[in-house]
């Protein structure tokens, strides 16, 4: 049982600030859905929470069962439990996939994993990707395409069985068999066990595969509205007009 | 280009086997302003005394030949004239050279080693080296260099028609030696010459590969990696002269630098010639500054003094590590010290995966490891 809670969270970035005060606790076992308009720092949230440089936490507060993760560096909030899969992962160029794989996976856990083993995992978590083998030799993210990048995303989920995962944008820019793969891995990790997802997205097209239990409505840096599945329904009916709007 | 600066074609005018030729260097000349000369033990002025001793051994496999020849010996200074101070000084002060022969068509089953291993930094001490690798054959040469020595030499590659040589020279000496040395290579009709320097050892290495072509289909690849640490200074100078038609030229220089006054240099300086039309060149160094206090001076010169070039081009980039690229290993686990050092290798990994010999791949692998566990 895990328990991510985020209390009044506000960040600046350059001084400018973006989150107004966001509170949410997250369950293993639930999913959450963040939905809101491009520019409502949806990404500004997860970025702050998995402790990237650019952002200043201003106030407030996020633990993972009780540990204060905004008093540890990026690498010990992803070994503390916490996934971020991001929405434009980066290049980086002469790191092998594998190499980067082994290593991050040989981190979290605090051991190197068996070697055998650990090619059946990757192999297989591949497999169910539709990744191609190939991709194993290749350097970290250099060259994918958009829905090549989301499956490696998801792969690395898989492999690194986080307690909670941000999952930010992973559905926008894949098509539909694509966008099936990837919440067939979305929905594989929820099935693993004790786990906790925030899925943060601007359509609803993911919530047909990936059931939300509650959804949480982002404008103007804060949760503007929140509900159940039905929320979605209202807002692929409505759009984001109103929020936007009151949030001026 | 300035109207008050000189044309880079005549910047490399100078050429001498005269030392008389070439004043003692102020360090307010172009070719020496970023060389702290005070650090040069005497190698540029000529005054410091020949007590130094280098012992160079060569392992030559079958159908090769290495043979320490006399002064005289009419194959030296054929394919180099010395271009600075120091070259020249270098070449009117070694006792003998070594001349490495590869004969017409010969490929021979391994590759030839040159190790050079220095017996002190007391005294300086001259070299020069000669490889000959005759018509159509194929060679590839290992250059070690080790130990301590205040070291100044000159080595032509003369690669004739249709031959290919490869040479890595690794720069590995010891933390007080100090190295000026010419490597040129000359390209006959359709020559490959490809040549990778790792400089990671020294407190001073100033190397400048050149390459000159003497017929057209001539092609050079210089490649090179260093790594500065606190205090060293490691400068490349490249020149690659394109004075015959429908050559190539590629060059691809990498460097990590880290600690208090890590200094590096590298010049690329690239002369299309009237007379090269249809060359192809591209001119590319980058650099990592892994900490405060170090610096890299980079400088790309490309001079085009025909109207038909199939392809001309540089770039220069120093920067710092990638914020993005730490921040996404770390965000899967992998502390910033190892983030940092899968980066690093990665940068500079790619350029050694081009060294053919296996066993000195991941050697210089294995070094590169080294320098970042400091
Ligand atoms: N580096 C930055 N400098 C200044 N403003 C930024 C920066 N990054 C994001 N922003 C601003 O923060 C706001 C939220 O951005 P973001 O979190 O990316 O929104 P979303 O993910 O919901 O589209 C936007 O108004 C954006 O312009
Ligand atoms: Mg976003």
């Amino acid at each position: 049982m895990s328990t991510l809670e985020i209390r009044d969270l506000k960040v600046a970035v350059e001084d400018k600030e973006i989150l107004r005060g966001v509170n949410l606790t997250v369950q293993s076992g639930k999913t959450h859905a963040i939905m809101g308009p491009n520019g409502s720092g949806k990404s500004t949230l997860a970025y702050a929470i998995a402790g990237h440089p650019k952002y200043t936490i201003t106030s407030g507060e996020v633990l993972l069962d009780g540990v204060d993760l905004l008093a540890l560096t990026v690498d010990e909030r992803a070994r503390a439990g916490l996934f971020l899969a991001m929405q434009y992962p980066v290049e980086v160029p002469g790191v092998s996939v594998s190499n980067f794989l082994r290593t991050a996976v040989t981190s979290v856990r605090g051991e190197a994993p068996k070697l055998r083993q650990f090619a059946k995992d990757l192999k297989s978590g591949m497999d169910a990707l539709a990744i191609d083998a190939a991709f194993a030799q290749r350097n970290l993210n250099e060259g994918f395409s958009g829905g090549e990048k989301k499956r490696h995303e998801i792969l690395q989920l898989e492999l690194l069985r986080p307690k909670i995962a941000v999952l930010d944008e992973t559905d926008s820019g894949l098509d539909v068999d694509a966008l099936r793969v990837v919440s067939e891995g979305i929905n594989r990790f929820r099935a693993s066990g004790d786990t906790g997802v925030l899925l943060i997205t601007h359509y609803t097209r993911i919530l047909r595969y990936v059931k939300p239990d509650f959804v949480h409505v982002f404008a103007g840096g804060k949760i503007v509205e929140e509900g159940g599945p039905e929320l979605a329904d209202k807002l692929e009916a409505e759009g984001y007009e109103q929020y936007t709007k009151a949030s001026v | 280009m300035g109207l008050t600066e000189k044309p880079l074609s005549t910047l490399h005018e100078k050429a001498s086997y005269d030392l008389d030729d070439f004043d003692v260097p102020t360090g307010r000349e172009e070719a020496w302003r970023f060389t702290p000369l005070s650090r040069l033990k005497g190698l540029h002025s000529g005054k410091a005394a020949i007590t130094g001793r280098v012992l160079t051994q060569t392992y030559t496999p079958a159908g090769v030949t290495a043979e320490w020849v006399g002064r005289d010996d009419a194959r030296i200074g054929k394919a180099y004239v010395p271009a600075d101070r120091v070259s020249a000084q270098a070449y009117n002060a070694f006792e003998k050279a070594l001349v490495v022969t590869v004969p017409k068509e010969t490929v021979p089953a391994e590759h030839i080693r040159i190790e050079v291993r220095g017996g002190g930094s007391d005294g300086v001490t001259y070299g020069h080296i000669v490889v000959v690798v005759e018509p159509m054959a194929e060679a590839v040469v290992v250059l070690e260099h080790q130990g301590s020595a205040v070291y100044a030499d000159n080595i032509e590659f003369v690669v004739g028609d249709g031959a290919t040589l490869k040479v890595v020279s690794l720069q590995d000496w010891d933390a007080d030696a100090v190295h000026v040395s010419h490597h040129h290579a000359q390209l006959a009709k359709d020559a490959t010459f490809k040549g990778f320097a790792v400089t990671m050892g020294g407190d001073l290495v100033r190397l400048s590969p050149s390459v000159s072509y003497t017929g057209p289909g001539g092609d050079a690849d210089l490649s090179g990696v260093y790594f500065a640490d606190a205090g060293q200074h490691l400068e490349h100078r490249l020149l690659v002269d394109h004075s015959q038609p429908h050559c190539k030229s590629n060059v691809d220089y990498r460097g990590a630098l880290q600690g208090q006054d890590a200094h590096a240099v590298w010049i690329g300086d690239v002369i299309i010639r009237v007379e090269a039309e249809g060359t192809d060149t591209y001119e590319l160094n980058r650099n990592l500054i892994l900490t405060d206090g170090a610096r890299a001076d980079s400088v790309p010169n490309l001079e085009i003094l025909t109207g038909e070039v199939a392809g001309a081009g540089h770039a220069s980039a120093s920067g710092r590590l990638d914020d993005e690229h730490i921040f996404y290993l770390q965000a899967r686990g992998i502390p910033f010290d190892e983030a940092r050092r899968l980066v690093v290798k990665g940068f500079l990994g790619q350029l050694i995966e081009k060294i053919q010999v296996a066993e000195i791949r991941d050697r210089v692998l294995n070094a590169v490891e080294a320098e970042l566990a400091r």
